[in-house]
């Protein structure tokens, strides 16, 4: 069952990765980045993570793809354009992406002892507590500084969006542009 | 048909979908010349290292892998916004998501 359920959503994974390269208008590949996104919620519950297989689907695959197509249309973004930049990224990046990935395989594949992934076996320990249970003990406890500076981050990040996108010319010149489209 | 229905997947291939996952990332980094489309790799690249992180917090049984992608989750969507907001801004200096033509601090 895990194998089956592994090789679906991995498959779905690198179909969406792969569609996402292929296609040559934005919004195509953020709706193939979205079934990227979800099928890796689906492989963090078969590891046993499902507060983050939760948060994956809710923030990444809600929050920040809903804001990515937002801006795709907003800005309506056509179709990206063959260019003597693009022809040498596509002759020297090829290569040397598929160095990086022999690398890291043979990494990976030399690595003696890494085990196998087991469905239903995850953080909960003996006591029969949940993963968020687990998660949010140390979250809360341990590392309860270091999750309210992220909130100070979140904030700034907020406070930095509205500035930079707001329109520095004044109101009065955001006007004329509305008007002017 | 038994080993179809088995529970047991090896760490290696999590490790290695995530591998090609970040190596397409890359790729489409450098190949695509939409401003969007190479923001939309970074993300995916975000993605593949965070599946790297669960898949070690599940072999090691260690919480601190799962708070970490989480916080890593957090700061992608203050990224996103920022990184959406600068996108807007230079839409509108240049009228352009194409890469190529962005090149005002090139000497």
């Amino acid at each position: 069952m895990h194998l089956i359920l592994f090789f679906v959503f991995a498959g779905f994974c690198l179909a969406g990765a792969i569609n996402l390269l292929l296609q040559s208008h934005p919004i195509n590949s953020a709706l193939s980045l979205i079934v990227v996104m979800t099928s890796l919620a689906v492989l963090y519950l078969l590891l046993g993570a499902e507060f983050l297989a939760a948060a994956q689907v809710i923030v990444y695959a809600g929050a920040i793809m809903v804001l990515f197509t937002f801006v795709v249309m907003l800005l309506n973004a056509g179709r990206e354009e063959r260019t003597l930049g693009s022809r040498t990224a596509r002759s020297v990046g090829f290569p040397a992406v598929v160095a990086i990935l022999a690398v890291i395989a043979t990494v990976i594949l030399k690595a003696q002892g890494l085990g196998v992934a087991t469905l239903g076996e995850g953080l909960s320990d003996a006591k029969g507590s949940t993963n968020i249970e687990v998660l949010s003990r140390v979250l809360f406890h341990e590392l309860l500084l270091p999750f309210e500076v992220t909130s100070i981050l979140i904030l700034i990040a907020i406070l930095g969006a509205v500035a930079l996108a707001s329109h520095g010319d004044g109101p009065h010149g955001s006007r004329e542009r509305m008007g002017g489209e | 048909m038994s080993l179809l229905l088995t529970q047991e997947v090896p760490i290696s291939w999590y490790l290695l979908l995530s591998a090609v996952l970040f190596s397409l990332g890359v790729a489409g980094f450098l190949v695509k010349r939409n401003l969007i489309t190479v923001f939309m790799s970074i993300e995916l690249m975000l993605n593949a290292v965070n599946l790297s992180f669960v898949t070690f917090a599940h072999q090691w049984h260690a919480v601190k892998g799962q708070i970490f992608v989480f916080f890593v989750m957090m700061v992608a969507a203050a990224e996103a916004a920022v990184g959406l907001a600068i996108i807007i801004a230079v839409f509108r200096a240049r009228a352009t998501l194409a890469v190529d033509r962005i090149d005002l601090m090139k000497l």
